[in-house]
């Protein structure tokens, strides 16, 4: 579904992706993990086109998405859920929802998956006037992943989902992406809980210095030495 | 309820000439009102965008210089034998060249602040403000420098061969300057509440988020910015036919100081707040005048400003909205801060 070679990305004269090959197949859940500053947001970023690559190629269902605007691989059906402050905190809940289907303008579908997040996360219906700035933190994660679903996207790209979130939300992140997954839309997840990560994932990659050093299931990168000692703590 | 209260207003800024004949309070009242729709064009930057643009009276004065130009005609000596003569355009030709040549630098503006954000974007601003002081201080073949250009025509509406009318006096110019305003009003209301709007609000709330969901920053960053300026160069026209005379000093840094008190007193990023701040800001030094020394007013005005920020930080329009909220409205939320201030 998603296929990059030789992908290189640079912030200015900084290289931070350097050759980095990888694959993700449909209905997969596919994780990057790896040290800060290895090329995993970046990597990210490449794909969803907010950091056009400088060299390398990216396909996606069968066509060239290096150069295409970040507006153009969103309607492909690639959503990106950035790292950091994931909702809008001025908008209310609906808006925020709103926002998450900017480019659509089909009013029936965008109602039916409106719906569709609010069965899933009831609370957030409850709310959907109130400000999403006085959300609680799990709240807002679940409005940061409905929002990211309500592009019906086939790929959804997660930076750090369980990032600043209270060790029981981060458990319920994970399940939720899972449940996502179930459901059918591949997603592709940036992670520094390595441990985690490794668990839910059907594949990883262990990305170091920009470029893909190790991959396999889960299951077996968890039992090289070399991640073990580095990224799960011994 | 709110469409009569809305009505109910604009029947009363129509009705006070009727009843007000003072014509030094009609002047201020004009004045406000300019100033009105200049903080109504940089709210649009300002509260919506989140850019601030502290230069913002360049667009003011280059819709003023750039208006005057073009109703009066001029020359320029380009070589020793070549004069370029440029002869009077109409005023409402000229008016509307003063607006898209605000706008046209406003565009310029706008390209640069997709480069440059933040602190540079308004150092970019001040920057350009004062370079463009400097040319009209300047450049004396076109613009008389400090000699300000003099005689300027005010506007004026005619029937050919029928009936015609110069707004020599106060009355039309208090008319035209509203309904300029409600117009100004209007287009910033329906774009803040439009798709476009979204995407402004949507960038100054989370930039890293709004452009991952498909909001095409730069594009609505020049928008604003093109929009937002052409306002202002419409105020600034209007200024220009006002009061007949423009000199270098309209790009006074002192301006953009006051519009910009204007939207965050009034109430950043709320269609209202530049409407309260501009007619509050306008109108008060005036009032402070008729009962105080020079001195006092100046202590008078900078601690009603001071108490304004310390108390409502927000500004007036989000605190009387949540106050009125809280004690008479069901608490269904939304309509106070969703286009609100940060």
């Amino acid at each position: 579904m998603l296929e990059i070679t030789g992908l290189e990305c640079r912030y200015g004269k900084v290289s931070a992706v350097r050759g980095l090959s990888m694959v993700v197949n449909q209905g997969e859940l596919v994780t990057l993990i790896g040290a800060n500053g290895a090329g995993k947001s970046t990597t990210l970023k490449a794909i969803s086109g907010l950091l056009p690559p400088a060299a390398g190629r990216i396909v996606f269902d069968g066509q060239d998405i290096s150069d295409a605007s970040a507006q153009r691989i969103l309607s492909l059906g690639i959503a990106h859920c950035p790292e950091g402050r994931r909702i809008f905190p001025y908008m209310s809940v609906q808006e925020n929802l709103d926002m998450g289907c900017y480019l659509r303008r089909d009013a029936d579908g965008i109602e039916a998956d409106r719906r569709r997040v609010f069965e899933r996360f009831p609370i957030l219906e409850g709310r959907r006037r109130q400000t999403a700035g006085t959300l609680s933190g799990g709240e807002q994660q679940m409005l940061a992943i409905g929002r990211a679903l309500m592009s019906r996207p086939k790929l959804v790209l997660f930076d750090e989902p369980s990032l600043g979130l209270a060790p029981n939300l981060v458990e319920t992140t994970f399940e939720i992406i899972a449940e996502i997954r179930a459901e059918g839309v591949t997603v592709l997840m940036v992670e520094q809980n390595a441990y985690a990560a490794l668990e839910i994932c059907d594949r990883a990659y262990l990305l170091e210095s920009g470029a893909v050093a190790l991959q396999g299931t889960g299951a077996e990168l968890k039992d090289i030495p070399h991640v073990r000692e580095a990224y799960l703590g011994g | 309820m709110r469409h009569a209260v809305t009505a109910a207003w604009v029947v009363f800024l129509f009705s006070i000439p009727l009843w007000m004949t003072d014509l030094y309070i009609l002047h201020i009242l004009i004045s406000a009102g300019i100033f009105t729709i200049a903080a109504i064009s940089l709210n649009l930057l300002l509260g919506y965008t989140g850019q601030l643009s502290l230069g913002h009276v360049a667009f003011f004065g280059i819709g003023a210089y750039t208006s005057a130009l073009v109703s009066l005609g001029f020359d320029l000596e380009l070589t020793d034998s070549y004069t370029f003569v440029f002869a009077p355009w109409p005023v409402w030709i000229a008016f509307i060249a003063g607006i898209a040549a605000a706008g046209l630098f406003g565009w310029l503006i706008g390209k640069i602040a997709f480069k440059v954000r933040g602190a540079y974007f308004v150092i970019v601003t001040i920057s350009f403000a004062e370079v463009v002081r400097l040319i009209s201080l300047n450049w004396v073949d076109l613009t008389e420098g400090p000699m300000a250009l003099n005689n300027i025509p005010p506007f004026g509406v005619a029937i050919p061969g029928l009936w015609e009318q110069t707004f020599y006096q106060k009355l039309p110019n208090y008319y035209l300057i509203l309904v300029v305003a409600i117009v100004c009003y209007i287009v910033v209301r329906r774009l803040v509440r439009s798709r476009a709007g979204r995407a402004m609000i949507g960038l100054r709330e989370n930039e890293a988020l709004a452009s991952s969901v498909g909001v095409d920053v730069t594009r609505y960053l020049v928008l604003a910015t093109v929009i937002s300026a052409a306002m202002a160069g419409a105020a600034g026209g209007l200024y220009t036919h006002y009061i007949r005379i423009v000199d270098p000093d309209i790009f006074l840094f002192i301006y953009t100081v006051t519009m910009v008190i204007m939207v965050v007193t009034g109430g950043k990023g709320t269609t209202a707040g530049p409407v309260v701040g501009g007619l509050l800001f306008g109108i008060l030094p005036e009032v402070l005048r008729e009962f105080a020394s020079p001195e006092v007013q100046w202590v008078i005005y900078g601690v009603f400003m001071i108490a304004v920020v310390f108390f409502l930080p927000q500004g007036i329009v989000p605190a009387v909205t949540s106050w009125w909220k809280a004690r008479f409205a069901a608490p269904e939320g939304g309509l106070g801060t969703p286009e609100g201030a940060r």
